[in-house]
């Protein structure tokens, strides 16, 4: 059995095993495989080549007529399976006391939602990809509608209702794709040339999936409910890992497959990513519900990476990345330092809390770490993937570059807003007053999240190099396709530059801009 | 060595801020201010062989940053003259600070944090100065805001103090828009953040074309114009100002330390590390003198009318650093710096000597509530009256011998008006606003140090004498009120109460920036501002423009005399209507009143602001949310569907009757449909 193969059979075999445990056993099954897979997931890093074949680790059987088990990862998937797995075991930690009901079906829950994700990030077959990609529905809908808050059934339906619609669209699109190439092997399908036309509207079928996954605005607004009702490790693995699916399906299947229909369609996707930046950023500094306006701030964040990744560049495209593996560990993070609080005094009420620096020290810490990787802030693991995605789509347009950029100042308006309100001011509640600072379990899963949130900021290198290689190719394939920027930078009639003898050097770089 | 300098207060700020509960208040204490003192020591070293003429600039890497195709850039040391001033006047003033806190913080519980906010930001910012990169320089940059933050919030029970922490990041942020927006169009043109490469070929650049926002633009201008926006955030000019004085509700020795000395002079200290980029944009430096000379006045006339003393100083810092603009608007750039380096002690000396009058007067911060201190706090009224004739620029005229301010403000104004048309006009309004400067910073010496004493009035005074010890900075000026403050107090007296000079810990600093404020310009003209000198100083890393020192040295004597007028003339009223006549003012207010009540509400900046952002981001966000989100995109999306099934359901449900015509109907309706449809289709 492949590695891969080994990771996805691990959570599944606890899965099953935490039905028949009491629920003690059940959690201690379920941390010890999560911790497993993240042992392997580390030896995957290690062993992973940098620099060598585009595809590692492949795994390949077959089942039946087309459909095959077919598994192997590149850089990208690497990255977000190590992201997936080194959250995973902190949701279990994070759920140690929250969760007393059904403890077991809970674990399994959890479990097989990590195998499904890790199926997502490294199927190399378009029908197996399919099927991990929409069962992630499935764990998530119970885990909202059983251990979720009071309205948790019409947020299940919600998010049930909008990410079903789109992934019917994909299917069809998927199916059609088949027919085509007369392949369900993504590689293969990765080099195949889809007519024009045909382009056109595949690229929108997947759009309507894919956007629905992000979300994007206008589809987001199932994201605020299912984070609201979802309880703390819920919302963490949804915005740590189920909202980067959606930007994964952008650069693994829309970008290379469709390069001209993506070079055609940008606007859509620039025009959406810019409306939500602003309109979810407003929409986030007027909100009194903790998760809300985090879940909200995804949103935003999330329209940068769409962003990033159409820019058709280098850094736009690394950039995005970026992001997306910082705020898998920042937004999981965040709601986390929500649900310390929650866990406390059992409401998600800002106005309620207020003045915690005082009796909890060491939480307002981390929460003002997270805080500001969350805006952004250099040395942080956010301002590497900002940084680089807005570089990337400045050299794309200098509006859109622009109006993202608001999401820079009103982040900082909206999140130093909500530390202001729970964290600082007087502590004069009674019931908060009561309220302890961390304890040991809660530094454990801090200390890990506020380790990378700065690893990745001040040395993301680490976590660069091994998707270099795949960004080039992706960037490549758009290569022709790619429009040029909207800088169109003009020589000068000015005779000091024949003067400094610097024309090549200057003219050597512009060929990046100009086109 | 320089690794030593800029991360042993990092070092420090980690222990004395994670591990203060392991090592105790006082142990964080000597931590931080020993790293303080032992950058320090290591600074003046290097800049006294760059003055010497003997050092070579340098850079020492540090570690891989990021490389994402051709964006690449490094976390590295760079070591150069310019570096080197900023590194004296930084560790040298951030010591002094420390130092100075230990005795004015001595009763807060939460020293260690403090100290290691302090000493943090002494780290952004030696980050800041030493970059070699674009990007250092912005996470510098940005690091020194999160500590402007953290410090102007330090007293996070105030909801004032916390409003104003989120007001300086929350503008700031509107500047660093515009600086990553011109890092990004910088890497475009260039293909490069590294600082040296972008300088060397900015002359290549000049005349060519780009597009921004859909506009046809010269590349150099709209590259400088969008870096300074990133100056003017930080530097707090006109527009981007209104957090600087709100700033103050943080406590004096950090005024001192970042709202005076160093961090809002990140902005001169950009635009005069990347002058040779500027110089190639005449119209971008045009922006940058009307931006500076403007503030400079509009800071200048606001100050006059304040009552509170550090708010007074604010305002005057804000001027000050308009000065340090225009002149390097106009190409003055060895001025800017210098007028930087004598500002920080001077500046620093002031707010500083400001604190030690608090401290003594019990956290009473409202002149109104001062006067003839003189006697009481002998030594901090020294160091006040040395501040004060330093920015004022007192000096002998023509001989070359003065206070700190007399040198380098005198030397701006001289470059400014041999740069020509443009910088004459800056120099006028220089003039004017040095006269401004003169009068409030005089206002501020004789309201607090001479006349009678007024303190009785004062709520923390009566607090004080009537032994209501509560330590509370909150209500630092709540409820006091302008218009019965003047006829009121003036025939009250102490109130029983006895102020009392600062300890040690707070004079020694004092006292040593007082021979800074003295010396410091005397001493460093020659290399800052004098033509041959400045080449070989500044070697070339900044625009040193040899010519326009020259013509600054040989302008008509009126205008080298012009400063000294309109000082003495600005000591003079303030004599008048402070000390000969104190009716004068309050007869001044009542015939001008709509002007005073324009100035005294700082021209009405921050209701325009609320009126324009702050209340439409709030009304907008909710119209979204409610009407938006909730409104529209729900009930036509999800609910709407949901609703639609469920009436679906019902028609459905409603439709099996039970009755046969009925379903014999549907039938019908359905092979007709079903003949239509293969008419229509094959006929």
């Amino acid at each position: 059995m492949g590695l891969l193969s080994l990771m996805l059979a691990v959570p599944m075999v606890a899965a099953i095993a935490c039905l028949f445990v009491t629920d003690r056993n059940a959690r201690l099954i379920a941390f010890a495989a999560t911790l497993i897979d993240f042992a392997l997931g580390i030896v995957l890093w290690t062993r992973f080549d940098i620099g060598g074949a585009q595809w590692q680790f492949t795994e390949r059987a077959d089942l039946f007529g087309r459909f095959q088990w077919a598994l192997g990862i590149d850089g990208m998937a690497l990255m977000l399976i190590m992201l997936t797995v080194f959250l995973m075991p902190l949701c279990i930690l994070a759920s140690w006391d929250a969760i007393t009901r059904r403890v077991g079906l809970y674990m399994a829950m959890f479990l097989v939602m990590e195998t499904i994700m890790i199926g997502v990030f490294c199927a190399q077959d378009l029908i197996l990809f399919y099927i991990f990609f929409e069962a992630g529905l499935i764990p998530m809908y119970f885990i909202i509608g059983i251990w979720g808050g009071a309205n948790r059934i019409y947020a299940a339906f919600k998010f049930f209702l909008y990410t079903l619609l789109g992934s019917v669209l994909m299917l069809i699109a998927m199916i059609a794709m088949i027919r085509e190439a007369g392949t369900t092997d993504i590689p293969t399908l990765l080099a195949y040339n889809f007519p024009p036309e045909m382009q056109t509207w595949l690229w929108l079928a997947f759009f309507a999936s894919l956007a629905v996954k992000m979300p994007m605005w206008p589809v987001h607004t199932w994201l605020p409910d299912a984070h609201v009702q979802a309880p703390t490790a819920g919302s963490m693995i949804l915005a740590g890992v189920l909202l980067k699916m959606g930007a994964y399906g952008f650069l693994r299947f829309m970008m290379p497959m469709f390069p001209d229909a993506s070079a055609q369609l940008m606007w859509i996707v620039f025009v959406l990513s810019m409306i939500a930046v602003v309109y979810t950023s407003l929409v986030a500094l007027v909100q009194n519900d903790m998760k809300k306006l985090i879940a909200y701030s995804s949103v935003a964040h999330m329209a940068i990476v769409t962003a990033g990744l159409f820019a058709f560049n280098q850094q736009g495209i690394e950039g995005a990345l970026i992001i997306m593996l910082s705020h898998g560990v920042v937004s999981a993070a965040l709601f986390f330092c929500v649900g310390v609080i929650y866990d406390r005094l059992h409401t998600r009420e800002i106005g309620r809390y207020g003045g915690l620096a005082v009796n909890m020290p060491a939480y307002a810490l981390f929460f003002m770490l997270f805080t500001m990787a969350s805006v952004g802030l250099p040395g942080t693991s956010g301002f590497v993937g900002e940084f680089l995605s807005l570089a990337g789509i400045y050299e794309a347009s200098s509006w859109v570059a622009l109006v993202c950029g608001t999401g820079v100042i009103l982040g900082a308006a909206y999140m130093l807003y909500l530390y202001r309100r729970v964290v600082f001011g007087e502590l004069t509640k009674d019931d908060v007053k009561a309220m302890p600072d961390i304890t040991a379990r809660e530094w454990a899963i801090f200390v890990p999240l506020a380790a990378v949130a700065l690893w990745m900021g001040v040395y993301p290198e680490s976590f660069l190099a091994p998707m270099r290689g795949d960004v080039t190719t992706v960037v490549a394939r758009l290569a022709p396709a790619k429009p040029a920027g909207d800088a169109h930078l003009a020589a000068g009639k000015s005779k000091a530059a024949e003067a400094h003898g610097e024309v090549a050097h200057g003219e050597a770089h512009q060929a990046g801009g100009v086109q | 060595m320089i690794q030593a300098i800029v991360f042993l207060p990092l070092l420090a700020a980690l222990i004395a801020g994670l591990g203060q509960r392991v090592i105790g208040t006082t142990a964080s204490k000597i931590l931080t201010t020993g790293a303080l003192f032992a950058s320090c020591a290591l600074s003046w070293p290097i800049f006294l062989s760059f003055v010497a003429g003997s050092a070579e600039p340098s850079v020492t890497p540090v570690l891989h940053w990021v490389s994402s195709g051709a964006l690449q850039f490094d976390w590295e040391l760079r070591v150069d003259t310019l570096t080197a001033v900023m590194l004296v006047v930084i560790t040298t003033v951030s010591a002094l600070v420390h130092l100075y806190s230990w005795g004015y913080m001595e009763e807060d519980p939460d020293q260690p944090r403090f100290f290691a906010y302090l000493s943090l930001f002494t780290f952004a910012m030696l980050m800041l100065v030493t970059a070699n990169n674009l990007v250092q320089m912005f996470f510098g940059w940005e690091g020194v805001g999160l500590a402007s933050y953290l410090l102007i919030g330090f007293w996070y029970k105030k909801p004032s103090a916390n409003a104003a922490a989120i007001k300086a990041f929350v503008v700031n942020r509107v500047g660093d828009l515009g600086f990553m927006l011109g890092i990004f169009g910088t890497f475009l043109v260039f293909g490069t953040v590294s600082i040296p490469e972008i300088l060397a070929a900015a002359p290549g650049m000049a005349g060519s074309t780009i597009t921004f926002l859909d506009m046809r633009l010269d590349t150099m201008t709209i590259l400088c114009l969008l870096l300074f926006i990133g100056a003017m955030g930080k530097s707090a000019q006109l527009g981007l100002h209104t957090w600087l004085p709100d700033a103050m509700e943080g406590p004096t020795p950090v005024s001192a330390l970042i709202h005076a000395a160093t961090m809002v002079t990140a902005g001169v200290f950009m635009v005069c590390r990347l002058s040779p980029m500027f110089e190639t944009a005449p119209v971008a430096l045009g922006v940058v003198t009307f931006v500076g000379a403007a503030t400079c006045l509009f800071a200048a006339t606001v100050g006059t009318t304040q009552w509170d003393i550090k708010r007074v100083i604010a305002y005057s810092t804000c001027s000050q650093l308009g000065y340090m603009f225009f002149a390097a608007g106009v190409g003055a750039y060895g001025a800017a710096m210098f007028h930087l380096f004598t500002h920080a002690f001077f500046k620093a000396l002031l707010f500083l000597g400001a604190g030690s009058v608090i401290h003594a007067m019990h956290h009473e911060q409202d002149m109104r509530y001062y006067g003839a201190l003189r006697k009481e706090i002998p030594f901090t009224f020294w160091a006040m009256t040395a501040g004060t004739l330093a920015i004022t620029g007192v000096g002998i005229p023509l001989a070359g011998i003065g206070f700190a301010g007399f040198h380098s403000k005198d030397g701006i104004l001289e470059a400014a008006f041999a740069a020509g048309e443009g910088g004459q006009v800056a120099y006028w309004v220089g003039v004017f606003a040095a006269l401004l400067t003169s009068f409030y910073s005089w206002r501020l010496v004789f309201l607090t140090f001479f006349g009678k004493p007024r303190w009785a009035a004062s709520e923390h005074i009566q607090h004080a004498v009537h032994g209501d010890h509560h330590d509370h900075p909150a209500d630092e000026h709540a409820g006091h009120d302008v218009a019965h403050a003047h006829a009121a107090d003036a025939h009250e007296g102490t109130g029983g109460y006895h102020p009392h000079e600062s300890p040690l810990s707070m004079l020694i600093p004092l006292g040593v920036l007082s021979l800074g404020a003295i010396f410091a310009g005397f001493l460093f003209a020659h290399p800052f501002i004098y033509p041959e000198e400045g080449m070989a100083f500044w070697k070339g890393s900044i625009a040193f423009d040899e010519h326009l020192m020259h013509a600054a040295h040989e302008v008509p004597t009126l205008i080298k005399l012009m400063p000294f007028v309109v000082m003495a003339t600005g000591l003079f009223i303030a004599w008048n209507s402070y000390i000969r006549d104190t009716t004068l003012p309050a007869r001044f207010v009542a015939q001008f009143g709509l002007l005073h009540k324009f100035l005294f509400n700082k021209w009405y900046f921050d209701e325009l602001y609320n009126v324009l952002f702050v209340k439409p981001a709030f009304a907008i966000g909710r119209f979204f949310w409610k009407r938006g989100d909730e409104g529209t995109i729900d009930r036509f999306g999800p609910d709407g569907a949901a609703a639609l099934v469920q009436g679906g359901t019902r028609l459905a449900v409603r439709l099996q009757s039970g009755y046969v015509y009925g379903y014999a109907f549907v039938m019908l309706l359905g092979l007709v449909g079903l003949a239509s449809w293969a008419m229509v289709k094959f006929l």
